[in-house]
């Protein structure tokens, strides 16, 4: 992938992107520090977050095994991938068993991050997101900036354009939202009245009753989970909580750490078949991709405990500049600094988790409490270094570590030390956004050997 | 697939061997609100509006009046359950509607399980006297009674009270449809019903 650097570059000389940035990530952080500031037990809840998060990861093969059974005790059907491509096969076979060559889906991450999308394309079926912003940028060919405003990067007139291009019929459209949302909702009424499957990914799965957790705002959740008769939920194995009554929890802690609303408008909870109320026939992918991974990591393990409320992202210096694009992956920001290079291997993705500045602003909002700023320098300790950086670091260890050393080297920096405030050759990385400082003419040791020595 | 069953649950397995066992969970947030019953009731209003729903406050006896004022003789779908007193004059019974002679409807009233008031959510638990879910979806107008002596301050009350029902479809209502996608300038009714009118009734003591 692109590093980080290289990517941001871009990314920072887009001065509209810059500014929709910065208006919305201001927005949606007052909104939520509102919300926050008037529930009392707020740090109690982000405790409780965190232990019951914490307990799931711990035993995470026990609740696999519950959730399992249940699910099918409730006339489901359990399906297990490792990767991304088997979670896609499972999903084409169920579209392909019915015959269709069209499903609607709602917008989840977990898809993207496999590219379910491209895959059923590539098997003959097209996918129809049906979340008002992933409907933007699907019609686009464009692809999402933000875990919860995926089009954050478009403004207003570019979307009424691009409405005008595609799916108005040759309708002549202002710009108001209004008249926008209600295009998209008669575009896509008749794709949800006439689905036969449904494509979903879930918040939260439960493992003590089966049941699946869908949380949204617009309606297309409930649109895709109910109408058609067919319904498959790819499911992340990290996202199930062990009981019902864990969700009091985290349906408190999500929409106000995600919108800023005391509740979102919606939330679908859903226990395997029920006849006579929604899909007669409901599939659930458990996916793997590299959780397991994460999960062998007790240290970065904890990045497999959020619930994607993209709080994080609002308040981190370094996105609110370059935008998500720039992180090469569906997860963006703090999270996705420290999710990435663990679910694809540090090696492919080396430069995220130097994409922060560790300023613990991402820590201090995360409601289920993920120390991020830790996290991150703990896969810094794990990223290659250069030949350079890595001789230089060494022996630096050896001159800390021994007094005699460290007082002769003192002598020589201060000898050696010239006018220039750039250090030269392969080091030049280090000088080239800071000067070094210059070396004091005396250091504290010798002006107290100086003084008070005897 | 076992072959994938096994193999993830054995990594699983082998990741989680080793370390410390989680600490004790501990439930110090809130499960019992402090406001008394007409503050409970005025919160859930002030907090409904606030998600622009409409609000109307009645008694079980002007109920049916109201009703009747609110559909305006529009068709009005209804669940089986529905008592004959809250049935406008025009409305259709959901006896297994397809999904487009549902969206041919004008709006559909329903009665609800629980209501938070904290949170301005009314929940539906697919009882009698609200239905499937797709009748709730579809219309473009939802009117949900409430009760007062079904109305909760905080979540965990409402959990308390949907104890048992666990396994039938749960939708959380909290105002109509919005998208904020655009510039986020929030606009409401997307694709779930644009208008929420609540009604909430006194019961009678």
């Amino acid at each position: 992938m692109t590093s980080f650097p290289e990517a941001a570059r871009i990314a920072l000389g887009d001065s509209q992107l810059r500014h929709n940035l910065r208006n919305a990530t201001t927005t949606i952080r007052d909104k939520r520090a509102r919300v926050v500031a008037e529930v009392p037990d707020w740090d109690e809840l982000r405790e409780a977050g965190r232990a019951i998060k914490a307990d799931v990861m711990r035993r995470l093969d026990e609740y696999l095994l519950q959730f399992e059974e249940s699910v099918q005790a409730a006339g489901g059907q359990v399906h297990w991938a490792r990767d991304g491509a088997e979670a896609n096969a499972i999903v084409l076979d169920v579209a392909r068993a019915h015959d269709v060559t069209e499903v609607v889906k709602v917008k989840s991450l977990t898809t993207d991050e496999i590219g379910l999308n491209e895959a059923l394309a590539a098997g003959g079926v097209h996918a129809i997101e049906t979340d008002f912003a992933e409907l933007i940028l699907q019609l686009d060919g464009d692809w999402p900036s933000h875990i919860l405003v995926p089009a954050i990067h478009r403004n207003r007139s570019e979307i009424r354009d691009l409405f005008m291009r595609t799916i108005a019929d040759g309708r002549e459209l202002s710009d108001d939202p209004r008249e926008l949302a209600d295009t998209a909702r008669l575009y896509l009424r008749e794709k949800f009245l006439d689905a036969k499957v449904g494509v979903s990914g879930a918040n939260f799965g439960i493992a003590e009753t089966g049941t699946l957790v869908v949380v949204e705002s617009e309606g297309n959740g409930r649109m895709c989970t109910t109408l058609p008769p067919v319904l498959v939920t790819v499911l992340g194995i990290e996202k199930l909580l062990p009981t019902f009554a864990d969700l009091e929890v985290f349906l408190q802690l999500l929409p106000r750490s995600s919108t800023g609303e005391r509740m979102n408008p919606y939330t679908s909870l859903w226990t395997g078949v029920t006849i006579g109320d929604g899909p007669q026939e409901f599939h659930v992918v458990l996916l793997d991709n590299g959780r397991t991974r994460v999960l062998s990591d007790q240290v970065g393990r904890q990045a497999l405990h959020c619930i994607r409320c993209s709080a994080c992202l609002n308040v981190c210096p370094v996105y609110r500049r370059t935008g998500g694009h720039a992180y090469g992956s569906v997860y963006p920001g703090p999270i996705g600094a420290i999710l990435t290079p663990q679910l694809r291997g540090v090696a492919n993705a080396k430069s995220l988790p130097y994409a922060s500045s560790l300023c613990g602003a991402c820590y201090e909002v995360c409601p289920v409490k993920i120390d991020i700023p830790s996290v991150l320098l703990h896969l810094r300790a794990q990223t290659e270094k250069d030949v350079a950086e890595r001789i230089a670091m060494r022996s630096l260890a050896r001159i800390f570590g021994n007094v005699r050393l460290y007082e002769w080297a003192q002598r020589l920096a201060r000898a050696g030390e010239g006018p220039a405030r750039r250090v030269p050759g392969p080091l030049a990385s280090w000088t080239q956004t800071r000067d070094l400082k210059p070396f004091a003419k005396e250091t504290f040791r010798e002006w107290w050997s100086r003084e008070r020595g005897a | 697939m076992n072959e994938a069953r096994d193999e993830i649950l054995a990594r699983t397995r082998a990741a989680i061997r080793e370390g410390t066992p989680p600490d004790p969970l501990a439930r110090a947030y809130r499960t019992t609100g402090v406001v008394d019953d007409p503050g409970r009731v005025a919160l859930l209003g002030e907090r409904l509006l606030d998600y622009r729903a409409r609000v109307e406050h009645t008694t079980a006896t002007a109920l049916r009046d109201l009703l009747d004022e609110i559909a305006r003789g529009d068709r009005i779908g209804v669940p089986r359950g529905l008592p004959e007193t809250w049935r406008p004059a025009n409305s259709v019974e959901d006896d297994g509607l397809s999904t487009h002679e549902l969206d041919a409807l004008d709006g559909v009233i329903t009665g609800c399980t629980v209501a938070i008031a904290e949170t301005g959510t009314l929940v539906l638990a697919g009882g009698e006297m609200e239905g499937r879910r797709a009748l709730t979806l579809v219309p473009d107008v939802h009117i949900c009674v409430v009760r007062t002596d079904q109305i909760v301050e905080t979540v965990p009350e409402a959990f308390a009270a949907l104890l048992g029902r666990e396994h039938r479809p749960l939708t959380f209502v909290s105002g109509p449809s919005a998208t904020s996608d655009i510039e986020l300038e929030r606009v409401e009714g997307v694709h779930g019903p644009r208008t929420l009118i609540v009604v909430i009734v006194k019961e009678a003591s």
